[in-house]
């Protein structure tokens, strides 16, 4: 490979670094009316009167929308495959507010600051209702957050909102009940985790313009331009042909922006007033008013025979989606779909439970999607089973976890939202990946635990899979063009967002192409150039979008033969291309590709020769990874301190083996974020202490002292070039490393994130205590 | 953009009788030094006075003491020599772990003194390096006394001055992540005498007197006595809870770091 | 009201707000390059030299800049450019948000400690957030910044 699995420099990088313009906000009209939202102070509200008469006469003010001025259109602002596995329970604006800063209305002026002073002067009187802050009381409580009738499911997902519940899901492979009675070792568990939050360093930002031809054309910072247009068409009632959405550079996604939030309104203030406008969320917005991770309880049981196989596991889940569902399902169903395959030797094994509403931020898309959450809770549990049972916790996983050509029933039954797609393991150097992190943390020689003096040295592990877009549903195109001067245009849909799927597809049109990444000219995304692809989302842009781009750009070159056949007057197999010259077998008769673009635009037959092609993935093959964590934690603090994280990754080839690195290095990082350091604290009212960057702590570049992240050769057939995905493995394993290294450190197990040095001290105390 | 602060006025005088007299003019009239918390300062000022214009810039050196003018950096003072031999370096410690340099060149020691944040981690430290303030009307006033004041005087803060003992110090901030307000900071210094300081408790930064007269007292400073002292600062520096921990586990954290601070100071 | 400045060498005047803070200024004047990311000091993405020094700009007032010297990134073209070829050569670009700042605040280290070890870049950036990289890369690629022999 020429181009492919090469170190490739990102080909946006310098522009980017010189802070050219390129995200959402720079392309700002500059005359753009303001638009702010006011938001709910209370967790749970009915709007009784809206007072905003002194508001509207400010010089400067354009309008106040309240929920009056929309029609009663529910949608869900999830960006995901049409129709949705997410209840339509959201209306642009609505009479009730269902959390501490839920939309209450939106005032629209030329600056900020007259938006500022309207906001001061609105009065705004709420019928206080009493809130659910409590997801596990959420189920059948009196207090019914979605009451209104017009809200509805696509189809089948479990969508009970008398009770609370926005999804629910379950499955049973074999008797768990039978299984666990059979075991000789059972252990039960249960285990929380945290609504962690993105804090992608750009805020969701949104403008809007209206064209000469009286189109609205929307710059966002979304990783799903496609699936906004249709929600915006949708929701505001435009004609879908009127919107055109632009995804200008994103600065992080994350899967926070995999949905729509300022667009909505935006758009219906450009559309009615025909003026630009614009919205850039504050950082406290973004924390209360987008989105977090999916707080969950998972209980787990396990059980065992007493030769050291694992026989049976049985989760339930319990998921908060807060206030909306959008993602409910589907990141719920990643729970147990991502995870529990990973042991594909058990007898029996059940994943259930509900998704409910609370009156908190929404939970939404996160990296990870579900899967962080349950690797946590099993992979702990892994551990707490191996130590019932006192047997070394590697050489049970080597022993029990997913190998190479096997597969898991639970393939065929779970799918995201619906069912799913029977898999065999083509690639799975899980094995491979086990024993090289031994190597690379030294693990013989410093499990469980080195003590000195003041500290324990421990270490820590777990394993973990994700997938590779979403069978049958994700889609991705790519049109590719050959210009005169024999270079090419790229155009995707798919979303660059900063994992540098720009560099990694124009990569593979070049490897396909047999050309330099300079000759490949990509551009990304805009709803009315570039051909549909669903987004940045459920690690699938490499792997789907990459093979449409693989596929058009092979279709391209056959047409290409065709035409240099017809120029020579020879037939198709008697040319030879390399990727700069066309030749005839067995002659001297050549012609450079230059030669021929300009023949073919300019001289000869003219056309255009661009191929427009698609992939729809029938399986989702799960990149895999071994995570392990060395700490040292002071014995009288319990303060920790994280001396190396190793990632050994199974992703495939690696397109563009430095991006594919940082992909990891990012991941784990905003794992271990989840894992130690990202607490999220509410008020006793349920307003989010933690809201802002002073108080919601990301890890920062003194915090980490040493990440080693590798990649196993592997080679995936059905990938472009063997590739997986990358994206969101790295995510998965912090949580469940770090718990057991502590575990291995001190002997108490944290079950609930983040692993602070307080709960630590706490733990301790309380088993010193017993 | 997050909604901003009211401004009626901005004025950089050029006389600190005549920026004093603006200030007591109305208790509407704020002072700004660095800005670096402005934010989180003040919503609506009539007159916001800068210290500008006032060239209270500087860092001076002689045999006694340094004296650093109240709009010096945090930067400056972090990255300056002499300072950075002052007792161990306690100074430029605790001020280098106070967020990102890029602050740090705005904020100032003025405004970090005159802000009396609870999460301070430059409080303690002047604590036990017994600085003097210097100011407008009042004059000198012991960091002490400033520290232990109800209310922040309405007067211009000229000056700081620390006294070029020859101290052993030790400085500690616990937090979550390194840009995080601290958890729990212990300053401590000594050549005859200790002095001990815990801040950010999550309240102001207090002085351990009993705790320091108990160790002046003793002869010999051995595991016992340390352990003494410990619980003496256990009853006198009343600890409480907040979002960065609870009033336990500072508990513990004072406990461990004191001891390791005094052993520390005593090597 | 106006202030004057002299914004990557040259003078300008805006129009301003008293209670306008510099990030403010900058971005509508079409300085895209600084940018906004947190509003409360707490990211590193607004980073700007005032005077030579990175600070935030989202916590400086524009009416205290008068007559004072601010660089963006696009007043460093030449040393954004060394950078970012050594970002690109160890896959330190992610989503880029913040390279710009982290562009002028290397700089920066460059001019006060251009011998600084890994240690000391860290130290130094540590107000630099980043949520993409997991700042590994960027370390290795600011050595062999600080590295380059101009």
């Amino acid at each position: 490979m020429k181009v492919v699995n090469t170190l490739v420099k990102s080909i946006d990088g310098l522009g980017i670094m010189k802070g050219r313009k390129a995200y959402t906000d720079d392309f700002a009209e500059k005359d753009s009316l303001i638009v702010k939202v006011l938001r709910s102070p209370h967790p749970f509200a009915k709007i009784v009167k809206i007072d905003d008469l002194e508001a509207k006469k400010l010089m400067g003010i354009e309008m106040v929308l309240t929920h009056k001025d929309f029609k009663r259109i529910p949608f869900t602002r999830a960006g995901q495959g049409y129709p949705e596995p997410s209840p339509h329970d959201k209306f642009v604006l609505d009479e009730y507010v269902r959390y501490i800063g839920d939309e209450v209305l939106a005032v629209v002026g030329v600056s900020d600051e007259v938006c500022q002073k309207a906001l001061d002067l609105i009065k705004v009187e709420y019928e206080v209702l009493n809130p659910i802050l409590d997801f596990e009381i959420a189920k059948d409580n009196e207090i019914i957050i979605h009451p209104e009738p017009e809200i509805h499911e696509m189809f089948d997902i479990g969508f009970k909102p008398k009770r609370n519940i926005a999804a629910s899901y379950g499955m049973e492979i074999g008797d768990v009940k039978k299984t666990l009675e059979s075991c000789d070792y059972v252990i039960k568990e249960t285990f929380y985790t945290q609504a962690q939050a993105h804090v992608m360093l750009e805020p969701h930002t949104v403008n809007a313009r209206m064209d000469y031809m009286n189109r609205i054309v929307i710059f966002s910072a979304t990783q799903t331009p496609f699936h906004v247009r249709r929600i915006i068409s949708q929701g505001l009632e435009i004609p879908m042909s009127k919107i055109r959405v632009i995804k200008p550079r994103v600065g992080g996604g994350f899967g926070g922006k995999q949905a729509i939030h300022g667009e909505m309104l935006v758009a219906y203030v450009t559309y009615k007033t025909g003026k630009p406008a614009k919205m850039i969320y504050t950082r406290k917005e973004v924390f209360e008013s987008t989105y977090s991770r999916h707080p969950m309880r998972i209980d787990i049981s396990l059980g065992a025979d007493k030769d050291g196989n694992l026989k049976v596991i049985d989760c339930l889940g319990l998921s908060d989606t807060g206030a909306y569902g959008e993602h409910a399902l589907t990141v719920f169903m990643v729970t147990g779909s991502k995870v529990l395959p990973l042991y594909n030797k058990v007898d029996s094994v059940r994943f259930a439970g509900d998704i409910v509403y609370t009156n908190h931020t929404p939970a939404g898309a996160f990296r990870g999607y579900g899967a962080i959450q349950g690797n946590f809770a099993l992979e702990s549990a892994i551990d707490i089973l191996c130590k019932k049972m006192k047997i070394d916790p590697i050489a049970f996983r080597q022993k029990n976890m997913m190998k190479e050509k096997e597969t898991s029933p639970i393939f065929a039954i779970m799918g995201e939202g619906t069912a799913g797609t029977a898999m065999n393991m083509e690639t799975c150097k899980l094995e491979e990946c086990v024993e090289r992190g031994m190597e690379l943390i030294d693990w013989k020689n410093k499990y469980p635990r080195i003590e000195t003096e003041d500290k324990i040295r421990s270490v820590g592990m777990a394993i973990a899979m994700q997938g590779s877009g979403i069978p049958y549903i994700d889609m991705g195109s790519a049109t590719i063009k050959l210009n005169d001067d024999g270079f090419y245009n790229l155009m995707v849909g798919a979303t660059e967002i900063g994992q540098g799927s720009d560099t990694v597809l124009t990569q593979i049109a070049a490897e396909e192409l047999m050309t330099d990444v300079e000759k490949v000219i990509i551009y990304s995304s805009d709803t009315d150039l570039t051909p549909f692809d669903v987004g940045a989302y459920a690690s699938s842009t490499t792997y789907v979008s990459g093979n449409a781009v693989k596929r058009a750009a092979k279709e391209l070159k056959e047409q290409m033969l065709i035409e240099a056949a017809r120029i020579f007057a020879v037939k198709v197999e008697d040319i030879d291309f390399n990727g700069e010259t066309f030749k005839v077998d067995n002659t001297d008769k050549e012609m450079s590709l230059i030669d021929f673009s300009n023949q073919i635009t300019y001289s000869h037959e003219q056309k255009q020769l661009q191929v427009t092609s698609s992939y729809v993935g029938h399986k989702s093959p799960p990149p895999f990874m071994a995570g392990f964590i060395e700490i040292e934690i002071d014995k009288e603090t319990f303060e920790i301190d994280i001396l190396n994280y190793v990632s050994v990754v199974d992703c495939g080839t690696t397109i563009n083996p430095m991006l594919a690195k940082g992909q990891v290095d990012g991941a784990i990082i905003q794992g271990l974020g989840m894992a130690h350091f990202e607490d999220v604290i509410y008020t006793k009212n349920g307003k989010l202490i933690s809201g802002d960057m002073l108080n919601y702590k990301i890890p920062t570049r003194l915090d980490v002292k040493k990440l080693t992240t590798v990649f196993v050769d592997s080679y995936e057939e059905s990938g472009p070039f063997g590739a997986k995905s990358v994206g969101e493995i790295g995510i998965d394993t912090p949580p469940a490393a770090l718990a057991n290294a502590v575990d291995n450190a001190l002997g108490i197990r944290i079950k609930d994130l983040p692993i602070t040095s307080e709960k630590i001290f706490k733990e301790m105390r309380r088993k010193n205590n017993e | 953009m997050i909604k901003g602060m009211e401004i009626k006025e901005y004025i950089a005088p050029k006389t600190i009788s005549e920026t004093y007299s603006l200030l007591s003019e109305s208790k509407s009239n704020k002072v700004i030094a660095g800005g670096a918390w402005i934010k989180i300062s003040f919503k609506h000022v009539d007159k916001l006075i800068s210290l500008d214009n006032l060239a209270l810039d500087y860092i001076k050196e002689d045999n006694e003491s340094f004296v650093i003018g109240a709009m010096t950096t945090l930067r400056a003072i972090e990255t300056h020599g002499g300072l950075k031999q002052l007792a161990s370096g306690i100074l430029s410690q605790a001020i280098g772990s106070v967020m990102g340099i890029n602050i740090r060149n705005i904020a100032t020691i003025g405004g970090s003194i005159m802000g009396k944040f609870a999460f301070s981690d430059l409080l303690g430290v002047l604590l036990v390096l017994d600085a003097k303030l210097v100011f407008f009307k009042a004059g000198d006033v012991s960091i002490y006394d400033f520290v232990e004041m109800t209310k922040v005087p309405e007067d211009i803060l000229l000056e700081i001055k620390l006294k070029k003992d020859n101290l052993k110090g030790y400085f500690k901030k616990i937090s979550k992540t390194h840009l995080d307000f601290a958890i729990l900071n212990i300053a401590i210094t000594k050549r005859d005498n200790f002095k001990i300081a815990v801040g950010s408790r999550p309240n102001i930064a207090k002085l351990a007197i009993d705790t320091a007269n108990y160790l002046n007292s003793q002869k010999t400073i051995d595991e016992e006595t340390i352990e003494n002292a410990v619980e003496i600062a256990g009853n006198e520096i009343k600890l409480g809870d907040n979002l960065r921990g609870s009033k336990e586990y500072r508990e513990v954290l004072m406990k461990t770091y004191l001891k390791r601070g005094i052993r520390e100071v005593v090597k | 009201m106006k202030i004057n400045l002299k914004v990557n060498g040259i003078d300008k005047t805006f129009l301003i707000q008293k209670n306008e803070y510099l990030l403010d200024v900058l971005r509508r004047n079409d300085y895209p390059s600084v940018r906004r990311g947190c509003d409360n000091t707490s990211c590193g993405v607004c980073t700007v030299l005032l005077d030579g020094k990175p600070v935030p700009s989202c916590s400086v007032l524009a009416i205290r800049c008068e007559n004072k010297i601010i660089t963006t990134v696009e007043g460093i073209e030449k040393e954004a450019e060394k950078l970012a070829k050594h970002f690109g050569e160890l896959g330190a670009d992610q989503c880029g948000f913040c390279n710009p700042s982290m562009a002028l605040t290397v700089y920066s280290l460059k001019l006060e400690n251009k011998e600084a070890n890994e240690e000391e870049i860290k130290n130094y950036l540590v107000g630099n957030l980043c949520r993409c990289t997991g700042y590994v890369a960027q370390h290795e690629a600011i050595k062999r910044y600080l590295g380059d022999e101009s």
